[in-house]
């Protein structure tokens, strides 16, 4: 719904504008060309796209994913205080978190909400979300991938001269956005009461 | 460090692929089953980026976009964000598709490797669809009253944005 209301704003704004400065034949030429662009993009970024799904499935196959999640699950005992005792929460949370790392964002859904759902269930089941459901919403709103490959496929597809120098960038910002984003989380838990 | 990074993709080829035939799996297998999966989320952000593609398109040959960018200008260079990123900075949030073809489009026409085209892949990069993973999630588990889980994520979201820009600046100005 909201996609269809930032389509017609997009398609109302520009007939308007191009209206009052008097661009009917270069808008009508973007139309055509906006939508063969689309099909370039993917034909351009399909390639690493598939290629690095092609390296997760293997990393999964491998076990990465359970290894990782293994290491994962003290730190985010501290992360999630009440669900620190509970076998099934903890397991379902380091899945998501250690899949989201990977970017495997397929494999990060179902544990995910699995997690969720147990965390409802640990805070009594009521319809506002405890503390720890907030922790775990707001984790899996911010992006946690370590190789963002579909960027990458699109830098390239852009004619980058190394697609994957964005890297650092991208790392110190995520880092500070989930800091950021726990950080407010631990904060507003105690002002907001549950 | 340039050379680190060259490295550091091909080198992961090398240590997963090598380290799952040492576990005894089908690598073959495995990389052309992920591959596929690959093709099916390319087929489903396909429609996706043909509208908007052809709303940003739209938008562009109109001078549309010049204006609002010209208007947003002064304030997001205040705080360091390039102001041709203000429509990526507003779709990410909601869409994940529009925020690709948007940035795609931005790294197209600026370039790949200018300050715009930059921030715009760390901004991707660096973000998720903060509105689509939080429906799900409280979906899922029956939650109506998110409390303060919006405030937070939008928070998150902001800074990221931010580092996005400056971190962009700082590593590649030299």
């Amino acid at each position: 719904m909201v996609l269809s209301w930032v389509w017609i704003c997009m398609v109302g704004a520009s007939v308007l504008c191009a209206l009052l400065t008097g661009r009917g034949e270069a808008l009508s030429r973007g139309v055509v060309e906006g939508a063969s662009a689309a099909v370039e993009l993917c034909v351009a970024t399909g390639g690493v796209l598939c290629l690095w799904s092609g390296v997760m499935e293997v990393m999964r196959r491998g076990g990465l994913a359970r290894a990782l999640a293994g290491v994962l699950r003290r730190p985010l005992g501290g992360l999630f205080r009440a669900a620190r005792g509970d076998r099934e929460a903890m397991e379902a949370l380091s899945a998501n978190v250690s899949a989201n790392l990977l970017g495997l964002g397929n494999a990060a859904t179902p544990p995910g909400l699995a997690a969720a759902r147990r965390l409802r269930a640990l805070a009594g089941g009521t319809e506002r979300a405890s503390d720890a459901l907030c922790m775990l919403v707001v984790l899996n709103t911010a992006s946690l991938q370590l190789i963002p490959a579909t960027v990458a496929g699109v830098r390239a597809a852009a004619g980058a001269a190394a697609p994957f120098d964005i890297l650092p960038a991208v790392w110190i910002s995520s880092a500070a956005s989930v800091a950021v984003g726990i950080l407010s989380a631990k904060l507003l838990a105690r002002v907001w009461p549950a | 460090m340039s050379a680190a990074l060259a490295f550091s993709v091909p080198l992961i080829l090398l240590c997963v692929g090598g380290w799952a035939m040492c576990r005894g799996v089908d690598v073959a297998g495995a990389l052309t089953a992920g591959a596929a999966d690959g093709l099916r989320v390319l087929a489903r952000i396909l429609p996706t980026l043909v509208m908007l593609l052809t709303g940003i398109h739209m938008l562009r040959a109109s001078g549309a976009l010049d204006i609002a960018t010209r208007l947003l200008a002064p304030s997001l260079g205040r705080v360091g964000i390039p102001a041709a990123c203000a429509p990526l900075v507003l779709l990410r949030p909601f869409s994940g598709g529009g925020a690709l073809a948007v940035g795609a489009e931005l790294m197209r026409t600026y370039g790949a490797d200018s300050p715009v085209g930059r921030t715009a892949a760390v901004m991707l990069g660096s973000s998720e669809t903060t509105f689509y993973a939080m429906g799900v999630y409280f979906g899922a588990a029956g939650i109506v009253r998110g409390r303060y889980t919006l405030i937070a994520a939008l928070l998150a979201d902001v800074t990221g944005f931010l580092a996005a820009a400056w971190s962009a600046g700082w590593l590649f100005s030299a």
